[in-house]
């Protein structure tokens, strides 16, 4: 099975590893992440505003690219899969957008929202099945506690994201279980890092990351993982907090692939 | 060739002011057949209405066209007035020409010129208007209430004490409803149950009224005044003739693990039960998916103890058919479910309920015996935080649109009452807005707040945030203060919101009732007929047509049997003669209307059809007079022409419609 695949910026420079391990434990699963040809940054925030076009638009080239290879699009990062679900969404419902994002694109088959935008986890919980994924796993992670933290991109808009109950959900403790560690539920497992305002008000986002810490280990947790690198950074600004790795580096681990990866 | 007159109404200068009456007259005497025109400075008066007679008298008139206000007003008033006159009442037509022209036009002339043609076309309606005689039918003196709360033993009281047999129809073991399930009521704090129970037993021994408990409503056909009803009366395992209510069987079941429906799901019962002390009827039911004799067919220990022999494991259900002239819906509420609103941890921890599970909580024979308790650790709590609008006044999917009424009150009262009770207990309540109508209410919630002492604060909660040490941590916004604030909490009440049985939508299809977007059943008319349904004969008693409160839903219940009995006293029902009919030379029988009917007033017959000298056997629709309501969707929908609404025929509206072309 291959999937269109977009890594985005991050994934090639601060999250190699996230990429890294993914793709490997992706073959060892049994499916392909075959990289969509020059794809662009995906513009972070800015495609969110609904009067922006130009920074839409490398969206809409990954997605009409998975289209035309008759693939889904399956995404790590969890900006880059925010950004690409909600354009894919703009592009079947506003009609504005749809129009002045194919006249700049000027494609052989003007481009409508037909592809199917898939983060990772979804792969894993609908496509490869946590049940399989159990199967697989050669080194279980047993006795760790892992607090699963999704942060807030990959969950709201709960109807575009359309990834999990945004406000209780439950698909990275499925797949915690599924290594074989033990998942800690914490409540501010959904809860905002703080994103890019800890590049100018680091004081606040340092609140808002350390409740999310605070929480966790209170809770018990040895770790924290997470899919996106934003968070990640984040929540290592917290002192004596609890490591947070990506959650492709335990996939990785326990589906006994990690070794001799270069990340 | 009709003979008709003309009477325009001044209707003061309501009509006079904007429309030149006297120019409407002139114009209309101009047209054929008319052959009385004149205008009067109040048509509905009694001298106007003499002017009529007078006019038929003289003239010899055969219609009659009344220019004046809405029909809705003055319809019925023209019709006796013809009637009296010696002419059929289905020969006069109202123009509208107050609220259709001269109310909404400025300009006299245009108005005039409106007037003019809206005259001309119930002149040219008239001309092919034919007599009509409304028919009969009988009506049976016995009611069907369904539903046995509050609103439904009222009804069925009501009705009873009027003198008409009364059949109460309730789906679990008891008749009480939702008002069983209270502890207290506001605003005069009187226990629930202490003036529940003895409407119920009342109810239990009064000679007019059956109660068929642990039953539902399984088909329904006919119509207003002759109604047939099924019932199916679910297999009890007890034979109710033999039962004493002695409550041996329920301390000696083995399966004690089920939830309690009663309590909330927050205690056990007994796979045999009644749901609480006080049930009517005192007979159990065996829940046979918990029973294990129905499971695994050993134990039987509650057939070994009856000393009664009242267990019966081979109990079928039993159906019941029987005929009513008039049905009251008073099917209730529950609370809605608050799988979407996990962000206030309802799901997550024990210490976060909802106000209808605290009201077990507080209640003496409730799970805790009457203790405040945290249902987590049993420990006493320091703080209670009330969130109101859970899910009432919601924008988005997740809840709903309408406010639940009753929710701000009984916050007050539970907050009003822990602190009497308590007073070391905290209690803070968050609200978006403090709704408080009523008589003596909002008395009763500044008493909480001055008097009691509780801590209101404007603003919504975004999150329950449940802490390692067990506490909850409440993170809400102070928008009178304007900030984001966070308050330990020991436990959580949400003030959830209600919504109608889900048994009331299969129920208003059965009824042909029709129910709107929240699936609150619709009234016939919202301010002057709010307690009948659009549905003849089908009457609407408490929550199940909108959110109200107690003293609410028994005035309206009390209502809902002045109307039920306002028919049952009537022998016989004049029907509408403005039904449709089917031409049967033109029907090829193909049930197109039959599928448009929303009254099921269709069927189809096979008959002997003579079409012009061929004599053959022709399946042809047949519309029901009682049923039929006069809508004319099957004149619309019926392909071949033959379905006409008579008093409305096609030929009435085209010649309508060519008059005002013209």
């Amino acid at each position: 099975m291959k999937y269109s695949y977009y890594p985005g910026c991050t994934l090639k420079n601060k999250a190699k590893v996230l990429d890294a391990y993914a793709r490997a434990s992706a073959l060892a699963l049994g499916f392909e992440l075959e990289e969509i040809r020059d794809w662009q940054c995906c513009g972070g925030v800015y495609p969110l505003g609904s009067d922006e076009i130009a920074t839409k638009l490398s969206s809409v080239r990954a997605l009409a690219d998975a289209r035309d290879h008759g693939r889904e699009l399956v995404t790590l990062c969890s900006a880059c899969h925010h950004v690409i679900k909600r354009v894919n969404d703009d592009m079947q419902n506003v009609a504005d957008i749809r129009t002045r994002a194919n006249n700049y694109m000027q494609l052989d088959t003007p481009y409508t929202g037909e592809t199917n935008v898939l983060h990772f986890f979804e792969v894993l919980r609908d496509r490869v099945g946590f049940d399989a994924l159990a199967k697989k796993v050669v080194n279980p992670l047993k006795g760790k506690k892992i607090g699963a933290y999704y942060g807030c991109l990959l969950l709201r808009p709960g109807e575009i994201m359309a990834f999990d109950d945004p406000e209780n959900p439950r698909v990275m403790e499925d797949f915690i279980r599924a290594l074989g560690a033990e998942p800690v539920v914490y409540p501010y497992r959904n809860e905002c890092c703080g994103g890019y305002i800890s590049l100018k008000e680091k004081e606040m986002a340092t609140r808002m990351t350390d409740t999310i810490q605070e929480s966790a280990s209170g809770f018990g947790a040895e770790m924290l993982i997470t899919a996106c690198p934003l968070c990640r950074y984040n929540l290592n600004m917290t002192a004596n907090g609890l490591p947070v790795v990506y959650f492709t580096e335990l996939l990785a681990e326990a589906l006994g692939v990690k070794e001799g990866i270069e990340a | 060739m009709q003979r008709i007159g003309v009477f325009v109404c001044h209707c003061g200068s309501n009509i006079a002011a904007t429309v030149d009456v006297k120019k409407v007259v002139e114009m209309a005497a101009r047209e054929p057949s008319v052959v009385h025109a004149e205008d009067y400075p109040y048509m509905c008066s009694e001298a106007g209405q003499a002017k009529i007679a007078q006019a038929v008298a003289e003239k010899g008139l055969t219609g009659i066209v009344v220019c004046s206000c809405s029909p809705r007003m003055h319809e019925a008033t023209f019709r006796k007035a013809a009637e009296r006159a010696g002419i059929n009442p289905f020969m006069v037509e109202i123009a509208n020409i107050r609220e259709h022209c001269s109310w909404i036009h400025k300009n006299i002339e245009e108005g005039t010129e409106k007037a003019i043609i809206l005259a001309r076309a119930a002149i040219a309606k008239v001309n092919l208007n034919a007599p009509l005689f409304p028919g009969e039918s009988r009506v049976t003196k016995r009611a069907l209430v369904i539903g046995g709360g509050i609103a439904g033993i009222q009804s069925a009281l009501d009705i009873a004490d009027a003198g008409y047999e009364v059949d109460i129809v309730e789906k679990t073991p008891s008749i009480g409803g939702r008002m069983a399930q209270l502890d207290k009521t506001f605003p005069t704090l009187d226990c629930s149950a202490c003036i529940l129970t003895p409407k119920m037993v009342e109810a239990a021994a009064h000679e007019k009224i059956r109660i068929y408990t642990y039953s539902e409503v399984e088909k329904i056909s006919g119509f207003v005044g002759d109604f047939t009803v099924d019932i199916r009366k679910k297999a009890r395992s007890i034979d109710a003739t033999k039962c004493t209510g002695c409550g041996v069987c329920q301390e000696k079941c083995h399966s004690k693990k089920s939830l309690s429906e009663f309590n909330r799901g927050l205690g056990t019962r007994s796979a045999i039960y009644t749901p609480f002390a006080q049930a009517i009827p005192n007979v159990p039911v065996i829940d046979r998916e918990a029973c294990i004799k129905f499971k695994t067919g050993k134990c039987g220990v509650c057939a070994k103890v009856c000393a009664a022999g009242a267990i019966d494991y081979e109990q079928k259900d039993e159906i019941i058919t029987e005929k009513y002239g008039a049905i009251v819906v008073a099917t209730g509420f529950d609370t809605i479910k608050l799988d979407k609103y996990d962000e206030y941890a309802y799901n997550q921890s024990k210490d976060v309920i909802t106000s209808l599970e605290l009201e077990r909580v507080m209640n003496a024979a409730g799970p805790t015996k009457g203790h405040l308790e945290r249902l987590s650790d049993g420990k006493h709590p320091e703080h209670i935080v009330f969130v109101q609008c859970v899910g009432s006044r919601c924008s988005d999917e997740r809840g709903k649109p309408y406010c639940s009424k009753i929710c701000c009150m009984y916050t007050a009262k539970h907050a009003m009452l822990i602190r009497d009770k308590y007073p070391d207990v905290k209690v803070t309540v968050f609200y978006i807005d403090v709704r408080t109508p009523g008589k003596n209410f909002d008395e009763f919630y500044r008493r909480a707040v001055e008097e009691y002492g509780v801590n209101y604060i404007k603003g919504q909660v975004g999150k329950v945030a449940p802490q390692p040490d067990g506490s909850l941590l409440v993170q809400a916004s102070d928008l009178l203060d304007n900030k984001q604030i966070k308050l330990k909490a020991d436990m959580v009440v949400l003030a959830t919101a209600i919504e109608p049985d889900p048994s009331v939508r299969p129920l208003a299809t059965m009824l042909t009732a029709s129910i709107d977007t929240n699936n609150f059943l619709t009234e016939a008319h919202p301010k002057l007929r709010p307690v009948e349904s659009p549905t003849a004969g089908i009457f609407l008693s408490g929550v199940c047509q909108g959110p109200k409160d107690i003293p609410e839903t028994v005035a309206q219940a009390g209502a809902a049997a002045v109307k039920a009995i306002g028919l049952l006293a009537k022998d016989k029902l004049t029907t509408n003669p403005c039904t449709a009919k089917a031409d049967e030379l033109l029907c090829n029988g193909c049930s197109t209307c039959a599928n448009v009917c929303p009254y099921g007033a269709i069927s189809y017959e096979t008959k002997l059809i003579n079409d012009h000298g061929i004599r053959e056997d022709r399946r042809v629709a047949v519309v029901n007079n009682a049923l039929c309501q006069g809508c004319g969707a099957c004149t619309v929908a019926c392909p071949s022409g033959a379905m006409d609404l008579q008093g409305f025929s096609n030929r009435q509206i085209i010649a309508e419609v060519d008059a005002i072309c013209r």
